[in-house]
């Protein structure tokens, strides 16, 4: 059995193919101001890299913020339920889920089937997503990457003390000002970050069986800053930023059967 | 499962916690119609169980369309929770 998930993200959108459970092709673009051609160009790059028609599918679930412009997907799944069904898939042991993408971040508590128990979202603040480090990288004239990498070399953290991203990228612009190390201010800025964070997984119970899925998963200064900050080991897997399209393609095979 | 909906920021945490275990077994649903907001909605969720949520568009100013039922120099009278039968919705605030 061949289905497909589309995560239609803020920034990218993700597309997974699987046969029988097992991923066989994946792709993503950046979703841009059209996100549903975005998507259908994701899939069609997608079926290609498989060798496969679109007939050749037989089901497609649709997840993110732009799930319901993804007109050619069969369902909807929403981002919560596609994360935890694709976690429990590829983190068997994990029972608490952090996913921090670009505009978001969201905790959720599920059980053993990968049914949410829990769930809370962050989408007011920027301060807690993937854009405020990209705005941060910026004002520090280095990469997203860089900046990871960087901040596990910092000596000191310093408070940050702004709730919100603006006021915070004043904050940073003073300390690059008083000569603090970028690689003291990196990790300032995932440790900010990382609080914000936390309090979703506070609210929604944190347990140690912890994984950690979207793009802020692939980076090793905001994830160990969040380990510090939660006092515990933090499961991680590859390709965290398709987790959840893998779960909403999880999703539509479960639909079928 | 415990659906949270809205948001912490430099003010406070400004969450509606509702229990949908709870909320599926109510048919009627009388919440929706007593908030004088309206910023509560049916939909069905990923289980299949129709249950209910906050509205999109209020789940970044809760504090604020929540406001009306929570004035400061009086009684709070929070609609939702007085018709709720089950006692599946609760306030953070």
């Amino acid at each position: 059995m061949i289905t497909a998930g589309v995560d239609a993200g803020n920034k990218f959108t993700k597309v997974v193919i699987i046969r029988d459970g097992e991923v066989i092709s994946r792709d993503q673009l950046p979703s841009g101001f059209d996100r549903r051609q975005s998507a259908f160009k994701a899939f069609k790059r997608a079926l290609s890299t498989a060798g496969l028609n679109e007939d050749d599918v037989q089901k497609v679930m649709a997840t993110g913020a732009g799930r319901s412009e993804v007109d050619f997907a069969g369902g909807t799944v929403t981002e919560v339920g596609a994360a935890a069904r694709g976690s429990i898939h590829v983190i068997p042991e994990s029972r608490t889920v952090i996913d921090v993408g670009a505009e978001e971040g969201r905790a959720l508590k599920m059980d053993e089937t990968g049914k949410v128990l829990n769930f809370t979202i962050s989408d007011k603040c920027a301060a807690g997503a993937g854009s405020f480090i990209e705005m941060m990288s910026q004002a520090l004239e280095i990469t997203p990457e860089e900046m990871g990498s960087l901040s596990l070399q910092a000596v000191q953290t310093v408070p940050m003390n702004a709730q919100c991203a603006v006021f915070a990228e004043s904050e940073v612009i003073s300390l690059i000002h008083s000569r603090v190390p970028k690689a003291d201010i990196a990790r300032s800025v995932f440790n900010a970050m990382a609080g914000r964070i936390s309090s979703l997984v506070r609210r929604v119970g944190l347990n140690k069986e912890l994984a950690m899925i979207g793009g802020m998963a692939k980076n090793p200064g905001f994830v160990r800053e969040l380990e510090k900050d939660l006092d515990t080991k933090i499961f991680l897997t590859e390709n965290p930023d398709f987790v959840s399209a893998l779960g909403a393609a999880l999703i539509a095979a479960e639909k079928i059967s | 499962m415990i659906a949270n909906y809205g948001y912490k920021d430099g003010s406070g945490e400004f969450f509606i916690s509702i229990d949908t275990a709870k909320c599926a077994q109510c048919e009627a649903k009388p919440c929706v119609e007593a908030c004088p907001e309206k910023i509560l909605v049916i939909f069905t969720d990923d289980y299949d169980d129709e249950v209910i949520g906050v509205k999109e568009e209020h789940r970044k100013k809760i504090k604020y369309s929540c406001g009306p039922c929570k004035p400061i120099t009086e009684k709070r009278n929070l609609s939702c929770q007085k018709a709720c039968p089950s006692g599946a919705i609760v306030h953070s605030w």
